[in-house]
C-alpha cells in the first residue's frame, strides 16, 4: 500500500520534471543552477499559474531560451529579473517587490490576521469570566 | 447589549466587504496585464520589412504621427478574426496601422495580407520574436497605441472588434489626440478598389 503510493508521488513528480523538454549546455555547474533558479522564479504570462519551468507554452520556451543565453553570456540574476520586469512588469516575478502598488498584496494577510487575533483575544478574555458564573464549561 | 450589536453588523460588514472585493475583481479580468511600456518610447529594433526582406527597418522608420501597432501571425486563430475589423478601421480612421509579423514564416504572412487584404502602412518582419519580447507581448493579437513622439500610450490584449475599437481605442486615440478623430468617408467602391491593391 505504501509503496504504491509513494510510486504513485514519484510519477505524478516525474511528469511534472519532463514538462521542460529542451535542455541547455552550460559551461559551469554554477550557471546550469542559476539557469534552473531563475526559471523557476519566472512566472509564464500566458499561464498565469506556472513558472516558465513548468510551461510548454512557446513564450515560456523562448523566455528560457532568453534566460539560457543570457546566463551564458554571464548576466546576474539581478540582471535577467530586471530584464523580464522590464518587459512584462511584477507579474512576472514569483517574489513581486515591496512597493505601495503591491502594498495590499504583501500586507493583507498580516492586516486579516491581526484582525482576527484581536477578535480570538476579545472572545478569550471574555470567556475567562464567563466559568465563574457556569462553574465546569471550561475547554 | 453593545457587544452582541457588534457581533451582528461584523459578519454582514465583512460580507459586503468581500461582495465589493469580489465585484472588483469580477470586472477585473485575470489574464490582462497592464504593459510595462506606458509612456516609454517602442523599444530599438533592426527588423526587415515583410514585402522585402532587404529593406531593414528601424523605430525610425515608424510613423511620425500617432498610429497603432499591431501584433500578429497566421498561426493566431483570433488575428484571424480580427483582420476583417482592422481592414475596415485603417479605410474609415486616418491612422496608420503598422503590423508586426510575430514569429511567423514570411510565405505564410504575404499570402494571407494578399488573399484577405492588408491593413498595414507597412509591415514588421519579427521572425525569431525579440521585439515581441521587447514589447512584453504575451499573446497575439496586441494592439499598442503610440502617440506622435513615438511613445506607447495604451496597450490591449485580444481582438479588436466595433466594441473595442469604440470603447476602448478611439476613447484613448482622441483622448491622446486631443480633439475628437473624424471618420473619413469613403464609398464602398472606392473601399473595396483599396482592398485590392
Amino acid at each position: 500500500m505504501m509503496k504504491q503510493l509513494i510510486a504513485t508521488i514519484a510519477i505524478l513528480m516525474s511528469l511534472q520534471a519532463f514538462a521542460v523538454i529542451e535542455t541547455y549546455e552550460f559551461k559551469t555547474e554554477e550557471q546550469e543552477q542559476l539557469y534552473t533558479d531563475i526559471i523557476n522564479e519566472l512566472r509564464c504570462p500566458k499561464c498565469q499559474n506556472q513558472t516558465i519551468a513548468e510551461s510548454n507554452a512557446g513564450l515560456s520556451e523562448d523566455l528560457r531560451y532568453i534566460v539560457y543565453q543570457q546566463v551564458s553570456n554571464g548576466s546576474t540574476k539581478r540582471e535577467i529579473l530586471a530584464y523580464m520586469q522590464e518587459r512584462y512588469g511584477d507579474f512576472v516575478l514569483y517574489d513581486p517587490p515591496v512597493k505601495p502598488s503591491n502594498y495590499f498584496l504583501w500586507f493583507a494577510p498580516l492586516a486579516v490576521f491581526l484582525v482576527i487575533l484581536i477578535a480570538v483575544l476579545l472572545k478569550v478574555g471574555r470567556r475567562r469570566v464567563k466559568p465563574e458564573q457556569t462553574g465546569t464549561e471550561e475547554e | 447589549m453593545n457587544k452582541k450589536l457588534v457581533l451582528a453588523v461584523a459578519p454582514i460588514v465583512t460580507f459586503i466587504i468581500l461582495v465589493i472585493f469580489f465585484w472588483f475583481a469580477l470586472e477585473k479580468d485575470p489574464k490582462k496585464l497592464n504593459s510595462n511600456l506606458i509612456d516609454k518610447p517602442v523599444p530599438d529594433f533592426k527588423l526587415s520589412a515583410l514585402q522585402n526582406p532587404e529593406h531593414v527597418y528601424t523605430s525610425e522608420s515608424l510613423p511620425n504621427k500617432l498610429f497603432l501597432l499591431n501584433v500578429w501571425g497566421t498561426w493566431c486563430g483570433p488575428c484571424h478574426i480580427e483582420h476583417p475589423y482592422l481592414m475596415k478601421f485603417s479605410q474609415q480612421y486616418p491612422v496608420p496601422i503598422v503590423g508586426v509579423n510575430y514569429k511567423d514564416q514570411a510565405r505564410d504572412a504575404l499570402e494571407f495580407l494578399e488573399k484577405k487584404g492588408n491593413p498595414y502602412s507597412m509591415v514588421i518582419a519579427d521572425v525569431d520574436g525579440q521585439l515581441g519580447i521587447d514589447l512584453g507581448v504575451y499573446g497575439a493579437p496586441e494592439t499598442f497605441v503610440v502617440d506622435s513622439d513615438g511613445k506607447v500610450r495604451f496597450r490591449y490584449v485580444g481582438v479588436i472588434d466595433d466594441r473595442v475599437w469604440n470603447s476602448k481605442i478611439l476613447p484613448v486615440i482622441e483622448q491622446v489626440q486631443g480633439y475628437p478623430l473624424e471618420q473619413v468617408q469613403k464609398d464602398a467602391a472606392e473601399n473595396d478598389s483599396e482592398g485590392m491593391k
